[in-house]
């Protein structure tokens, strides 16, 4: 049985030892079952977006993306980080949805000094104290949008607000996020289990505490159940929901449709922010993935492919000199979606976050639209921890 | 806390443990008559979601989507009893586990196949997506209440299905000594097909009910098929009257310990202490009931099988 | 003359030689790689054995058995992140751990049958995961990372090939004890448990008790090899813990050959293996896995190891 199995992966290696030049390799580790598995689909039609429009090379010079599917579970994901490094001798790496597996793979990867790009979870473990030059934070940091949630709410002057999570640590972090952000006590913090299905009991404390509005970090089903039930209790019409922008985006309005109308979120990109890289973007994903309109989860991963390519162009090809892609990496030369932005010495994004609703657009699709600038630029409050 | 608190927290536990029943009755059904604890029956479950989302979405109408959803999942069934059931109903526990298990692992990737890994969308029908006014403090979901009565229903048919009808009592004869039955002149397989399709339309009418109010996703029946478990076990497996009291204990006391065990809690300890506390304990209370209940009573409180 | 060759003590032995060479010839093949992926494949195996030990021979059905797997691990991540690293100390700490969740769980579960006693060690299982996730301190749902690699007196167990060897040792020498276990009295007697309970109260034996042991020290291994798992991926996370890893590890037992003596080996060895191929090939790899298991199910309920034996000899 062994033997067998020895020599099969023997024989899975000959091609790779084919190459004069070897290709630039770029491990991805999606998340296509388990937890975040409709999110994972989103990142990588956005990579995949991406890798065409590049006619699957990065800077111009020849390319390999290795994509695999770890179901958002750490240790599995553990594995393939292994095999990417060990066997693949990947150059860059990213894929994970879910900070859980970040904070798994990282340090890993660090160690190995493969830049990991993210293209979705900003842990503030890697903002502060395990701030490290190979991470780069390329989306937002975790804690960002709660506070921005926060302070809508604030600016908005919602009174006896009811804040909601589940009881993990990034139910606990999003909920201390919002209060900084809010800057006054809420009225009630309410933590629900995670993976819960029936919010009945939650949603009857509500009415009973009648707060202006609540908040909710509800990510993936949890959200739509949230959402569903709580319209169904009449609720929306006397209590506002805020939200931050994953538990308000695309793919959650696909799931859930009207209920949504009227839900603010907070995010650092929008479909219809106007810049020319994002028209253009949206534009061709429309076209590619049959009039779907892109979620910020496609928005990031496109990002993160592009950024690859930028610092593979500027280093000419040279991704063997870390350091010289890391200053590369780090000069965030390449043209966002989400408009310019830098880096702040924990390599996570300083940028504007924005402010958007969701309403029917002008042929009565339900989508989010751009209503306003929460902060202009925007740094994590993290990066006072890292020591570098 | 207001009595209409008290009041509309009563009736969630009610509903939520009426729901539990829908899909735990099918299961003990299967389990108390073939004597086969089938873990897919989460993933008809499932399937019941998704054709009631899929047919909502084309004809916009709620009863259609039942109908066709308890019908697909009906044959569904059907085809699972003569290929797998029939083969695993002779063996031991483990092996129908670990048998129905693997259809839990087909079952996914066959629907994400078909319909993709994002959620699908089924919107409640409009003439029940607001509240009613129960009194004049207490507003309600008239969807909630659907489900109320639905699994009312259900459980009234049920009981009067095997209790009075012939079909109903065959069903029982069959259950207790198939040999007698068969000497009998009654088809035992052909019951028992009956019954496991009978089975696979209450969970897809579960579904097709749940589908509204729930995140229709794959996997969503392995979430609600442990709840479900723990509903049967404490009542009894294989006793409907079992599933019943089960499910309405686990709805009232899962209920009862999110709404009102951390305020309990900071009655006796500090703020902090209760809200960390008491969600952690909230989750873990109905796997505290199961295991207290079978240290008294270890086959569960209405135990149909030895 | 085939059957002559591939005699069950020939496999044995040829495995056993592949594994001992394996780390050094590794390297001359571009196999680097897999000495870890093997040394992860021996840590599941002895998590696998020890569930056999009370599945296939003790006929209990388990449901909640990477509870001790994973307590072990977090035992040796929490001491980690507490500055203990030795792995003298933090290894047998996990098993004490693992064997006492073992010996709490099993005496309220042990009083149930049949599928009572399969529910009720899957209840237990989550309520030790649902306590893990809420463990702010301990990293929660995001799980916790070691400090760095465990100390071993005069060897360096960051070097991949000797914590391979060290593994390899401390796994065939378990699997070896078990192996005398079930041989002798007590292993006998548990068997005889399996087949016939109420025979064996008749005569005489203390049924509960030896149920009782047997769960314990299914435990107390599970428990060692989390302690091996957390060492060897310098990382723990609940999911460590979700039912769906019991469940994985009774797939393994099923499916190498329950109450054969290499069945969590075999076991093992092909889940692990299967789940890292398939992943190459397609995003819908539940699928072969889920028509595997009922393969195996329906025409080899012996497991694989079962299709090389041939005598009635366990």
């Amino acid at each position: 049985m062994r033997l067998i199995k020895q020599l099969l992966a023997l024989a899975a290696l000959v091609p790779g030892l084919a190459f004069a030049q070897a290709p630039i390799k770029v491990g991805i580790a999606n998340d296509l079952s388990g937890p975040f598995a409709a999110l994972g689909a989103e990142a990588r039609d956005g990579f995949n977006l991406a890798i065409k429009e590049l006619g699957g090379k990065l800077g111009g010079k020849p390319a390999e993306f290795l994509q695999t599917d770890m179901g958002g579970n750490p240790d599995q994901a553990r594995q393939l980080v292994n095999r990417y490094i060990q066997r693949d001798k990947i150059d860059f790496f990213t894929g994970p949805i879910g900070s859980n597996v970040a904070l798994a793979v990282g340090p890993t990867l660090f160690a190995a000094k493969i830049p990991y790009l993210s293209n979705n979870p900003g842990p503030s473990q890697f903002a502060g104290a395990q701030c490290n030059d190979y991470w780069f934070g390329v989306s937002y940091q975790n804690d960002a949008f709660h506070e921005a949630a926060g302070k809508v709410a604030a600016d908005r002057g919602f009174k006896n607000m009811v804040i909601m999570a589940p009881d993990y640590p990034a139910g606990k972090d999003a909920l201390n996020g919002f209060k900084r952000g809010y800057k006054a006590p809420v009225g009630q913090e309410v933590y629900t289990k995670l993976g819960q299905i029936d919010y009945a009991a939650e949603l009857a404390q509500l009415r009973d505490a009648k707060p202006e509005a609540v908040y909710i970090f509800l990510p993936g089903g949890m959200g739509i159940n949230f959402i569903k039930q709580f319209v169904s209790a009449g609720l929306n019409k006397s209590i506002k929901i805020v939200g931050p922008g994953f538990s308000g985006d695309e793919d959650v309005i696909r799931a859930v449709g009207e209920p949504m109308l009227g839900m603010f979120n907070t995010a650092q990109w929008a479909h219809d922010l106007d810049n020319a890289q994002n028209k253009k973007f949206v534009a061709a994903f429309r076209k590619e993935y049959n009039n779907r309109t892109p979620s910020v989860y496609a928005a990031q991963a496109y990002d993160v492919i592009m950024a690859i390519d930028a610092a593979v162009k500027a280093t000419k090809g040279n991704v063997a000199d870390r350091p010289a892609v890391l200053a590369a990496l780090k000069k965030a030369d390449f043209a966002s979606v989400r408009g310019p932005f830098t880096y702040g010495i924990n390599n996570f994004p300083i940028q504007p976050y924005y402010l958007r609703v969701i309403e029917k657009n002008a042929q009565g699709q339900i989508t989010n639209k751009l209503v306003g600038k929460v902060f202009d630029s925007y740094q994590d409050v993290y990066v006072g921890q890292c020591k570098k | 806390m207001s009595s209409t608190l008290i009041a509309e927290q009563l009736l969630n536990g009610l509903q939520f443990g009426l729901m539990l029943f829908l899909i735990a009755a099918g299961l003990t059904l299967v389990f108390g008559i073939l004597d086969i604890l089938n873990v897919a029956h989460g993933s008809l479950y499932m399937a019941g979601a998704y054709v009631a989302a899929q047919t909502m979405q084309v004809t916009q109408s709620f009863v259609a989507a039942v109908v066709v959803a308890a019908v697909v999942t009906g044959l569904v069934g059907l085809v699972l009893e003569l290929v797998l059931i029939r083969k695993l109903v002779i063996r031991d526990h483990l092996a129908q586990v670990l048998g129905t298990f693997a259809v839990i692992l087909i079952a996914n990737d066959v629907i994400k196949m078909i319909w993709g890994p994002a959620p699908m969308m089924m919107s409640m029908p409009p003439a029940l997506s607001g509240p009613v006014q129960l009194t004049p403090d207490l507003m309600y979901p008239a969807y909630r209440l659907l489900i109320i009565a639905v699994g009312l229903a259900a459980a009234l048919g049920l009981y009067l299905f095997v209790t009075r009808t012939r079909a109903g009592v065959l069903v029982r004869a069959g259950a207790s000594n198939r040999q007698m039955a068969t000497l009998m002149g009654v088809r035992v397989p052909l019951l028992f097909l009956g019954v496991f399709v009978l089975g696979a339309m209450l969970a897809a009418l579960a579904g097709a009910l749940l589908g509204p109010v729930t995140a229709i996703q794959t996997g969503m029946g392995e979430q609600i098929l442990i709840l479900v478990l723990v509903c049967i076990v404490i009542g009894g497996i294989g006793s409907m009257r079992g599933a019943f009291v089960g499910a309405l204990l686990v709805g009232f006391v899962d209920t009862a310990g999110r709404a009102f065990l951390p305020s309990l809690l900071k009655l006796f300890f500090s703020p902090a202490v209760a809200s960390s506390v008491g969600p952690t304990l909230a989750a873990l209370s109905i796997y505290i009931l199961m295991a207290v209940v079978l240290v008294f009573r270890p086959s569960g409180l209405f135990p149909a099988r030895g | 003359m085939m059957r002559k060759l591939f005699t069950a003590t020939n496999m044995s032995v040829l495995g056993l030689v592949l594994l001992l060479v394996f780390p050094l010839i590794a390297p001359a093949l571009n196999l680097d790689f897999y000495v870890s992926f093997v040394r992860r494949v021996l840590i599941f195996a002895l998590a696998a054995t020890s569930l056999n030990f009370i599945l296939g021979y003790g006929g209990m059905v388990a449901l909640g058995h990477a509870a001790f797997f994973g307590a072990g691990a977090y035992v040796v991540a929490m001491l980690s992140v507490q500055g203990i690293s030795q792995a003298l100390i933090a290894w047998p700490v996990a098993m004490l751990v693992a064997g006492a969740l073992a010996l709490v769980i099993g005496m309220i579960s042990l009083r149930t049958r049949g599928v009572y006693f399969i529910m009720i060690t899957l209840a237990f299982a989550q309520m030790v995961f649902y306590l893990f996730i809420s463990l702010r301190q301990y990293g929660g749902e995001d799980g916790l990372n070691l400090k760095g690699p465990s100390l071993f007196p005069g060897l360096n167990l960051a070097d991949d090939r000797t914590f391979y060897y060290v593994v390899l040792v401390v796994v065939l020498a378990c699997l070896w004890w078990l192996n005398r276990l079930i041989n002798a009295r007590f292993g006998q007697a548990l068997q005889g448990i399996r087949e016939n309970e109420s025979r064996m109260e008749a005569l005489g034996y203390p049924v509960f008790r030896i149920k009782l042991l047997a769960f314990v020290i299914a435990g107390v291994m599970a428990g060692l090899a989390g302690a091996l798992l957390a060492s060897h991926n310098q990382f723990v996370s609940p999911s460590l813990m979700h039912w769906t890893a019991s469940a994985n590890l009774i797939i393994m037992v099923i499916v190498g050959g329950i109450g054969l003596r290499y069945g969590g080996l075999v076991g093992a060895a092909v889940m692990l293996w299967l789940e890292e191929v398939l992943r190459l090939y397609t995003d819908y790899w539940h699928l072969p896995l889920g028509v595997l298991l009922l393969a195996i199910v329906l025409f080899a309920p012996r497991g694989l190891a079962g299709m090389f034996k041939r005598s009635a000899a366990r």
